[in-house]
């Protein structure tokens, strides 16, 4: 589904490296996950995975469903199915939750040829899905993320990606700043999403939410790139020893 | 300010109406300001940031392609729509005037009764907010209009008042002058909307009685050429409230200026303003709220977008006077540049002489939020989209004074509608 080949990306101002050749295959249906230290990469990862500014690719590619995303603008890429639930959700105000949402999905669905749903379908949909993630009518009314918590912020994203459906989800460090229960909450809403079409690319830094949402694989990335991949059981090896040991090896 | 030969000029090309003699004494002393105070320019405190020789010409201006295209943007509410066409009161297009709890004349018909109760009203506001700051292009107005309305509202008026201006393609130079009194206990919307003119100077004056409420809605025309100033003088008497509310899209120089006088307890006047512009835009409010009595509140919320070279002025005063105590003063002016060669010039004044009172005002310039914009984009929504939503977002603030919500709406659509257009031109 998503191929990552030797991506080397800058800082655009700064011409600072932060990506040295970043390989990764995630295929249909499988849920990969990237740890590792602060400042290793895994953010700027999903960034230009996502088509944020600022970056600039010096070498590599990624091609994703096929087609090469790297040059496509980030509602482009979207639309192909690419999700990033953001690590720090950003604030909109005046922008109401329920248009934006809606503005979104039927943006997505008429660059997909698909027909746009009316307000009423809409808010069929968004209200069922809201109410499992415990996402009150309140919340959807509000400006977008203005004066939620740093839960109902993570829990909004996972709504967004429960109404948009994408192919692969990123998501970036969303267990940081989450207490046990609202951790597990987002675990539940992203495990319902979990089907043999759809990958996932969990990044965090700790193993306590891959207890939640079992990966396949796990990357341990470094220095801009992935120094080892595994198994479950990796992370499990990650908590306990944290990352000096792996480092050493790979240095 | 030294009598000026323009000042002659400008006069000159005007006549003074034969009308009762309490009319003529009014015009008599606006004219007798304007002629030993002089037009406004580029010296003048308050006239630094935009150009006045837009308004002091006597050269005809250039003709409006737009606006004769515009009904009103109000079509669709249940309302009475009274008709201006380049500047002139028409009978035929308006509805009925008689009306239950509502007076009105045109002020060419008031001004020729000896005993209209608009004549003790008449220029009166005019007069008085002519310091500290001289207005002389309302004391020209004052002079020489001799169109508007003079109304007069005794009771509580459900359905809004709407004057709307029609503008054909012409060279229309008009000024237009109102006269509104709401009694006391009554209320009133009053909504304005189109292009009046060429060039236009529209005044208003309006008197909020005891337990008073003035709401007012203001569009003024999409033309990329008009030239527009106006002047709303209010003075607010005890337990009343005001709201007005102006949007701007497009022109070529757009002066509003607002004199507030809150003059009773518990009184309370709301002053909201969004604009946008392109190229050649330059639009400036400038705004005088006085606070004469305790316990009142003023609020003035103005948001302006501009891009291409836009240039947008703001010039916001409260005043507090000694005694005014447990007032409650906010001001909020904001720019939003979308390109390096725009520019918002503000200058938020407070001056304060009572001890007990909360009073703020701010004042920002800046560009559209990429992290926002990204936000946006990575769920889907095309650049073009998301940059109109980040827009409408920063206007809604200022949209949000307006307070009955079907008004609210017809004028957020009509921004969509105009930045949808934009984009396909």
């Amino acid at each position: 589904m998503l191929y990552i080949n030797n991506l080397n990306v800058e800082l655009e101002d700064e011409k600072k490296k932060i990506l040295n050749g970043v390989n990764l295959d995630i295929n249909a249906g499988e849920v990969h996950a990237i740890m590792g230290p602060n400042g290793s990469g895994k953010s700027t990862l999903s960034y230009v995975l996502s088509g944020k500014d600022g970056y600039r690719v010096t070498e590599g590619s990624a091609t994703f469903e096929g087609r090469e995303i790297l040059e496509l603008s980030p509602d482009e890429r979207a639309s192909l199915g690419l999700f990033l639930a953001f690590q720090y959700p950003v604030e909109i105000p005046g922008v109401g939750n329920m248009t934006f949402l809606r503005t979104a999905l039927n943006s997505q669905r008429k660059s997909r040829g698909v027909e746009e749903l009316s307000a009423a379908e809409f808010l069929k949909i968004v209200r069922e899905k809201a109410k499992k993630l415990k996402i009150d009518a309140e919340m959807l009314k509000r400006p977008v993320n203005v004066g939620f918590s740093g839960g109902e912020k993570k829990r909004n994203e996972i709504l967004q990606m429960a109404m948009l459906e994408p192919k692969m989800c990123i998501l970036d460090e969303t267990d940081s700043g989450l207490d046990v229960d609202a951790m597990k909450l987002v675990a539940e809403g992203v495990n319902a999403l979990r089907s043999k079409d759809r990958s996932f690319l969990v990044i965090t830094h700790y193993q306590r939410l891959l207890d939640h949402i079992v990966p396949d694989v796990v990357h341990i990335m470094a220095d801009g790139k992935i120094i080892k991949s595994g198994g479950a059981d990796l992370a499990l090896e990650v908590e306990n020893n944290g990352y000096s040991d792996l480092l050493a090896e790979y240095n | 300010m030294p009598k000026t030969n323009l000042t002659e000029q400008k006069i000159s090309s005007y006549s003074l109406p034969t009308e009762a003699s309490w009319a003529i004494k009014s015009r008599k002393s606006a004219l007798n300001w304007l002629e030993t105070t002089g037009l406004p320019n580029r010296r003048d405190e308050y006239w630094k940031n935009t150009d006045p020789s837009y308004f002091n010409t006597i050269k005809k201006p250039e003709r409006n392609k737009i606006d004769y295209v515009e009904n009103s943007i109000f079509e669709n509410i249940d309302r009475i729509n009274i008709v201006f066409e380049d500047g002139y009161f028409n009978a035929s297009k308006s509805d009925e005037l008689l009306l239950k709890g509502i007076e009105i004349d045109t002020i060419s018909v008031a001004n020729q009764k000896d005993n209209h109760w608009s004549a003790n009203y008449f220029g009166v506001l005019e007069k008085s907010s002519q310091v500290p700051v001289e207005r002389t292009l309302a004391s020209l107005n004052t002079a020489f209009a001799v169109e508007g309305l003079a109304i007069r509202i005794t009771d509580k008026i459900d359905k809004p008042i709407s004057i709307t201006y029609l503008h054909s393609n012409d060279t229309s130079d008009v000024l237009i002058h109102h006269v509104i009194k709401i009694e006391k206990n009554a209320s009133v919307t009053i909504l304005e909307s189109g292009g009046v003119a060429s060039r236009s100077n529209c005044l208003m004056e309006v008197f909020v009685c005891e337990n008073a409420e003035f709401d007012h809605v203001r569009v003024q025309g999409r033309s990329h050429e008009k030239i527009a100033v106006t002047h709303l003088f209010a003075n607010l008497l005890k337990d009343s409230s005001m709201k007005s509310f102006t949007l701007t899209v497009n022109g070529k120089s757009i002066r509003n200026e607002y004199v507030v006088d809150i003059n009773g307890e518990n009184s309370k006047a709301h002053l909201g303003g969004a604009a946008v512009g392109d190229r050649g835009f330059s639009q400036d409010d400038t705004i005088f709220v006085s606070h004469n009595n305790p316990n009142c509140e003023s609020r003035q919320v103005f948001k302006k977008v501009l891009r291409n070279g836009a240039k947008g002025v703001f010039q916001g005063k409260i005043l507090v006077k000694d005694g005014a105590q447990k007032t409650d003063g906010y001001q909020i002016s904001q720019g939003l540049m979308l390109d390096d060669d725009s520019s918002f010039l503000a200058k938020p004044e407070l001056e304060i002489y009572a001890d007990d009172v909360i009073c703020s005002h701010g004042s920002t310039c800046g560009e559209i939020d990429n992290a926002a914009l990204f936000y946006l984009t990575s769920r889907g929504i095309p650049m073009a989209e998301a940059q109109d939503m980040l827009v409408l977002a920063f206007l809604n603030d200022a949209i949000e004074e307006i307070s009955d919500e079907s008004i609210r709406t017809i004028i957020g659509s009509r921004l969509k509608d105009w930045m949808v257009k934009r984009h396909k031109s």
